[in-house]
């Protein structure tokens, strides 16, 4: 598994291929504002059980 | 990624408890003079005449900003091009900049209006001074 920091078009085009978005900043702020089908998984309580719905398949972006 | 705020900055759609309010680019009017940078400053004087903000935006490939043309320019140098008369690098502000915060913004410079761009600096419209003292009185 590799991270690189991503850039809008890229994000674009990881997305327009499927690529998953991950929100890890607290719950609160995500209940305020997130990316269009971004999924809730809070740094904190970041593990197997709370990772389980991410699609290990396909690429993930996570927002920080 | 760099976060939402990029993604804002473009007034891409957002989701959540906030996503409804209310941005800069809600407000903002895309009906603003538009020209090239070769293009004659007759051409573009009657449009400006006839538009209700007194100025033309010039615009690069891509749709970015380059600079503004003010009515006296236009007035003054009628055998010029655009390029020549043109403001360069007008301010810019991000389009998902809260009202109240932009209408602050706006009477401490005591400016009537203000350019929204996007990261890449393509124009995405103007925001009036009025329009932010409406949505303000409104709510």
């Amino acid at each position: 598994m590799s991270c690189a920091q991503v850039l809008y078009p890229q994000l674009r085009e990881l997305l327009d291929h499927g690529a998953q978005l991950v929100e890890v900043l607290p719950s609160a702020e995500y209940a305020e504002l997130h990316l269009p089908g971004a999924l809730s998984i809070p740094l904190k309580t970041l593990d197997a059980d709370s990772t389980a719905e991410v699609d290990r398949t396909k690429a993930v972006v996570s927002e920080t | 990624m760099p976060g939402k705020v990029d993604w804002m900055a473009r007034a891409l759609p957002l989701e959540g408890e906030k996503a409804g309010e209310p941005r800069a680019i809600d407000l903002a009017r895309t009906d603003v003079v538009t020209c090239g940078l070769q293009d004659s400053v007759a051409s573009v004087r009657d449009r400006v005449t006839a538009s209700p903000y007194g100025f033309a935006f010039v615009l690069g490939p891509g749709g970015v900003l380059l600079g503004r043309l003010r009515q006296a320019a236009l007035e003054n140098n009628p055998d010029a091009n655009a390029e020549d008369v043109m403001e360069p690098g007008p301010s810019t502000t991000r389009p998902d900049i809260l009202p109240d915060k932009l209408l602050t913004k706006l009477q401490d410079s005591e400016l009537t209006t203000i350019v929204l761009s996007d990261p890449e600096g393509r124009l995405m419209g103007i925001v009036r001074r009025h329009d932010l003292e409406i949505n303000q009185a409104r709510r």
